[in-house]
């Protein structure tokens, strides 16, 4: 065997691994296997974290115990603009490769990043409130989270709105990739603007400015949340598979058992 | 214990911001379940329908 041959080889067994995300048999099984190990790891991050953070963690010296709503503030906006950038990404995908799997990745997530953007908005109002005196300006950061919302809603409703499967995705993807646009608005609008909204505080380079006893529970949380859009994701995306490959071989088993 | 419930006079904000979050996620979470359930009945039915169907002809 020559040097060649073997090369070309050991490379078609690297990628064999990467091609099963391409099947959507292999996929579902992933996601049964993945979906609730996941999510009782972000249950127990969950209890340890709003225990750390209503409990442990000491009121703040400006805003008093307000400030606890950061716990789920934050996290819920960093995986309103994360699950925006995985919809997109995976709808992108699926525009240009043609990966069914690809494309049900972004619907399934969508409905979760339009949940967390709520949850931003939500929080972020009644944390306004007592700090700022208002529920709502039309401030940069705000506006262009609630921009976000409606880029979610708009995804879901144009993917709906068509009849056809192949057209309803590639009409969203492009308006996924197009609201791409918005992410880098969100995240510098308390840079190029001046605005109501404070600037970062954790991911700021150097020392963060907040108290340990602080930034643990955010911590805590914030790998709570992100475990719990994982395994959201792939309980919808199970279902998507399903419905969608309700013809193929595969799901008459499933079913059938 | 008041004085946790009490969150320094912020109750209102803290806990209307943490049962929503609370209340959207639990929902979102049993509902792809409870969605994932039926579908498996919904689709088992189809397929013994057509079984059923193509055994008659």
């Amino acid at each position: 065997m020559t040097t060649e041959s073997l090369n070309s080889s050991s490379r078609g067994k690297k990628w064999l691994w990467f091609h099963r995300f391409g099947s959507p048999a292999w996929v579902y099984g992933f996601a049964s296997r993945w979906a609730m190990p996941i999510g009782v790891v972000a249950l127990l991050l969950f209890v340890v974290g709003l225990y750390q953070g209503l409990v442990v963690a000491p009121p703040d010296y400006q805003m008093g115990d307000s400030y606890r709503i950061i716990f789920i503030h934050v996290p819920s906006a960093w995986l309103s603009m994360f699950s925006y950038f995985v919809m997109a990404v995976s709808a992108g995908i699926g525009l240009v490769w043609h990966i069914k799997v690809s494309d049900l990745v972004a619907r399934s997530v969508a409905p979760l990043g339009a949940m967390f953007t709520f949850c931003a908005l939500v929080t972020g109002s009644l944390w306004g409130k007592p700090t700022w005196g208002t529920y709502w300006v039309w401030d940069a950061r705000l506006t262009s989270e609630l921009v976000l919302l409606f880029l979610f809603i708009g995804y879901i409703a144009l993917s709906n709105a068509i009849e056809d499967r192949r057209t309803a995705s590639r009409a969203s993807a492009v308006l996924a990739l197009v609201g791409l646009i918005n992410l880098p608005i969100i995240h510098f609008s308390v840079e190029w603007w001046n605005t109501l909204h404070q600037g970062a505080t954790v991911t700021k380079l150097g020392r963060p400015s907040i108290d340990t006893r602080m930034l643990i529970p955010l911590l805590i949380m914030f790998f709570a949340f992100n475990f719990y859009f994982l395994s959201a994701m792939l309980y919808r995306l199970r279902c998507e598979l399903l419905s969608q490959e309700r013809r193929t071989q595969w799901v008459r088993e499933i079913v059938n058992d | 214990m008041t004085e946790f419930f009490h969150m320094g006079g912020y109750a209102f904000f803290v806990w209307t911001s943490y049962a929503v979050v609370a209340v959207l996620f639990t929902y979102q979470f049993l509902s792809s379940r409870s969605q994932h359930k039926k579908l498996i009945r919904q689709l088992g039915a189809e397929v013994e329908h057509k079984i059923r169907r193509s055994n008659k002809s």
